[in-house]
């Protein structure tokens, strides 16, 4: 509900929204030029002075206006022709012509009424109302997301879909909040649908009538600052009956000629004040500093329009669109999907085609349909459910729940939960678990535990697939690229090969490859990728793309891996066998969940074989601001100690501050790397103690073996691998 | 700009002047000339002032939003910027260049009876000018255009 209510008001209005916010952000400009190019207000002067500067200069003075910005200006004839400059307080002197300048007069139309008259004031208004919709039901979704307001200003993950338009949001919405509200009542004041309360003094009924005195010589003129001042109309020269009438921020009245008193006054109204403030807040006149401020916020507007709509159109296009899908009452298998940003629906293809490849009959549909007793021929419900901020569901399943605790399940009828989530969040998970709650008050039968998928991890989704294959008695390979990779061309500049006798490894370093300005304005592609991040390699002859644990990040200046040749693997033949100046076709995929957090805290490293390579990333990138720690397995020192060269230097250089070799296959003490921490177990505990982060690479019996030996270890402190990974400390990266 | 038919003008002024004077009343066509003063559109108050220069009554505001209408600062100062004083004789505001063109009926005894027609001008972001056009409402200056000042080009009454 709170999503299409941001969608479909902001998709319509968007190119007005960006017309307006365009106009008003140039409109921010010209307070600020005010004030670089007026003189600034003379300390203690009066109205009264400024008078006697005006009419000195100009002796047929009619008026003197100052606007907010500071701007003043005088108003004379000269016989019969009118006259009129911006004045200096100081000299009298005219600084320029009186007209507002052109292009901020129609920059002003445009901004307030689209060049037009009352339509364009509505029109307008119309819009400033759909951006204070967009606003707030924007900050709640921030909120939502970010898993509460306390969160509002808390570091995003890398690769999480929207991510500029939430990170714009965070930013910009202060200020839309403020353009909007402002703006909106100052159109109402406009059609006078707020109270006009300004000052409006009657005119006294009795003026002295006594000479005109000087201006500088009146009391009541002497008694306001210049800063103040709004307006002053001078008497008409030869009526004794008139008088000067003024007004300030504040209110107006009229003052003797004759004798300078104060004949009336009338203070403004709250309505006027609250106008003279939304001016303010609007215009940036009288704050120019504010409006500038103001203006960079607003510029937000079209680029939250274009990431906006960029978001829609992305999941527009990941509906699911399944060939072959049969009708709810006829499938074998039915997969609901409960989908906040359309790409658990990809997901949900790739189960569904898998299923149709294995001969089964599949119905893909939403899980807010979801009803049981229709699915007459299904032998199991397969629900998706991804995860919304904390816990909550996504907005188009918002209704499932009631509909699975009303629902009545068949007899025999099979139910399986694959949660997605974010494991960052403290509930992982969350929508899904409830599901399960829900499902099994009911008593639906769940042979397989929930799954979960971390961050649309697509090894997670191939794990659980071969977890449902094994169930279900069928080979289910579920290859699910979240988006289909555009890959480019690296290449290889220099190679280090270890003769590894039944596994030869090498380090395969490449350039890195041009980004175009698009590309790096998105942190699309190799514009940003760090040790950890994944690089997916399209072998020749393959549409399934092999991932690869980077070594480098941008700042090395280079695209590093380490690969291990595999009997009759298509990818790791090709990368061994790639001369000098030859190319692969890759791509990068961001893996958030594997990075060095920012912390100074002593990082423990625990790695084997090609497991290093990241490994040795972070020691690059981190070893000279924190103490780093590697435990690392290898055959033997003579074939495949990879980064043998670095790790001496890194030592030398203090980025590395303990290294542990362990080898399986040496002579004597032969050791897994899991041996190699039993070993050091003290050393371990002091680390973890002192407030340590681990974390693992490597295969994933070696990363079965490093979680059981620190199960081990760290048992006497009362921690564990999985109370760390709660915590955010441990994490891991097998394969 | 076209010609306008306010079809109760002369109500808005004072019930003790009009209302004896409307059997007496005769078409009057009141022709307003801007001048290329190049700003957005004017606010005119036309009114009527009696002998003792007391206001008498409102005839025409050009310009729909009361807000704006202190500015007339003379119209102002008679009203209390009072929108019910031109309530129903209100049209939009005149452009730079335009020609403003209203007919109404006009009591008979308002004419060589000491009566003065003001129009004040005001434009947004640009002085106030009050007054600009005052001209004693005769059987004689009919057809004879009166010079304004800063906004108004020119003004002139018919029959």
């Amino acid at each position: 509900m709170l999503r299409s209510l941001h969608r479909w008001p902001g998709l319509l209005a968007a190119v007005l929204l960006i017309v307006i916010a365009l106009s008003g952000a140039a409109l921010s400009v010209f307070p600020a030029l005010d004030r670089l190019t007026q003189p600034s207000v003379i300390a203690g002067q009066s109205v009264a002075d400024l008078a006697a500067v005006v009419q000195a200069a100009h002796p047929a003075v009619e008026q003197i206006r100052r606007a907010p910005s500071g701007r003043i200006t005088a108003y004379w004839f000269d016989g019969d022709t009118p006259g009129a400059a911006v004045i200096d307080p100081q000299t009298g002197a005219e600084l320029g012509s009186a007209d507002a300048r052109a292009v901020e007069g129609w920059l002003k139309s445009l901004h307030r009424a689209l060049l037009l008259e009352d339509a364009g004031r509505l029109t307008v208004a119309v819009a400033a109302a759909v951006m204070l919709l967009m606003a707030v039901s924007g900050a709640m979704l921030v909120a939502r997301r970010m898993g509460g307001w306390r969160h509002w200003f808390a570091p995003q993950r890398r690769g999480v879909s929207g991510r500029w338009h939430t990170l714009l949001a965070r930013v910009g919405v202060a200020g839309l909040l403020v353009s909007s509200i402002t703006g909106l009542f100052m159109v109402a004041a406009t059609f006078s649908l707020t109270p006009d309360d300004a000052a409006n003094p009657a005119f006294p009924n009795a003026v002295s009538g006594l000479a005109p005195l000087p201006a500088q010589e009146l009391p009541a003129l002497q008694a306001i600052p210049v800063a103040d001042l709004r307006d002053l109309t001078f008497p008409v020269a030869d009526d004794p009956t008139d008088a000067f009438a003024v007004t300030t921020a504040t209110g107006s009245g009229y003052v003797d000629p004759g004798n300078g008193a104060l004949l009336v006054w009338a203070d403004n109204g709250p309505w006027q004040t609250a106008w003279e403030w939304a001016y303010l807040l609007h215009t940036g006149n009288g704050a120019a500093l504010w409006g500038l401020i103001l203006g960079l916020m607003v510029l937000t507007v079209p680029a939250l329009a274009v990431t906006g709509a960029l978001i829609w159109w992305r999941a527009w296009q990941s509906r699911p669109r399944l060939a072959g899908m049969v009708a709810a009452d006829k499938a074998q298998t039915v997969i609901l999907v409960a989908s906040e940003g359309g790409t658990t629906w990809g997901f949900a293809t790739t189960l569904a085609q898998a299923l149709q490849t294995a001969g089964q009959s599949v119905h893909l549909a939403p899980l807010s349909s979801l009803s049981p007793e229709r699915y007459r021929s299904a032998n199991r419900v397969i629900m998706m459910a991804a995860t919304w901020g904390d816990g909550d569901a996504p907005s188009s399943a918002k209704a499932a729940l009631a509909r699975l605790r009303a629902a009545k399940v068949p007899n025999g009828m099979e139910l399986a939960i694959l949660g997605f989530g974010d494991s960052s969040f403290p509930v992982y998970c969350g929508y899904a678990l409830t599901l399960q709650d829900a499902a099994r008050a009911k008593g639906w039968a769940m042979p397989l535990p929930l799954g979960k998928i971390d961050r649309q991890s697509a090894q997670d989704f191939a794990r659980w697939g071969r977890d449902l294959g094994a169930h279900l008695g069928l080979d289910l390979s579920l290859n699910h690229q979240p988006q289909a990779p555009q890959t480019q061309a690296l290449t290889l500049i220099t190679r280090r090969d270890y003769a590894s006798p039944e596994a030869p490894v090498a380090i395969l370093r490449f350039a890195v490859p041009k980004t175009g300005l698009w590309a790096r304005l998105k942190g699309q592609g190799f514009a940003s990728f760090a040790p950890g991040d994944l690089l997916g390699i399209l072998p020749e002859g393959s549409t399934l793309p092999r991932l690869y644990s980077l070594a480098s990040g941008k700042k090395d200046g280079f695209v590093e891996i380490a690969v291990r040749q595999h009997v009759g693997g298509l990818c790791s033949n090709q990368l061994l066998s790639l001369p000098i100046g030859g190319q692969i076709n890759a791509f990068l995929r961001a893996n958030p969940g594997f990075q060095p957090d920012r912390s100074v805290a002593p990082l423990i490293l625990i790695g084997a074989g090609t497991g290093i390579g990241p490994l040795a990333g972070f020691v690059r990138a981190e070893g000279s601001r924190r103490p780093v720690h590697l435990w690392f397995g290898a055959r033997s020192a003579e074939t495949d100690l990879l980064y043998a060269e670095e790790l001496t230097a890194w030592q030398k250089d203090g980025r590395l501050d303990h290294l542990t070799c362990a080898f399986s296959r040496s002579t004597a003490p032969r050791r897994h790397v899991q041996d190699a921490l039993r070993d050091d177990a003290e050393a371990l505990r002091a680390l973890v103690t002192h407030g340590a982060r681990i974390m693992v690479c490597g295969g994933r019996e070696m990363a079965q073996g490093v979680q059981a030996a620190l199960a081990d270890i760290l048992a006497p402190l009362g921690l564990s691998p999985r109370s760390l990974k709660a915590e955010g400390r441990y994490a891991e990266d097998s394969y | 700009m076209k010609p306008m038919k306010p079809l109760f003008a002369a109500l808005a002024l004072t019930t003790a002047l009009v209302l004896p004077g409307l059997a007496f009343a005769k078409p009057v066509t009141l022709t307003v000339t801007m001048n290329n003063y190049g700003g957005r559109g004017a606010y005119l108050a036309v009114y009527v002032t009696d002998p003792a220069g007391a206001y008498a009554g409102s005839l025409w505001m050009a310009g729909g939003k009361a807000k704006y209408y202190r500015h007339l600062s003379d119209w102002a100062r008679f009203t209390g910027s009072d929108p019910a004083q031109v309530d129903g004789i209100t049209g939009a505001s005149v452009g730079s260049g335009q020609t403003l063109t209203l007919d109404m009926d006009l009591a008979d005894a308002l004419f060589d009876a000491g009566y003065t027609l003001h129009i004040d001008a005001a434009v947004e972001d640009m002085r106030d000018s009050p007054n600009e056009v005052s001209v004693p409402l005769t059987a004689a200056g009919a057809g004879q255009a009166v010079t304004g000042g800063r906004y108004i080009a020119d003004f002139t009454y018919g029959f």
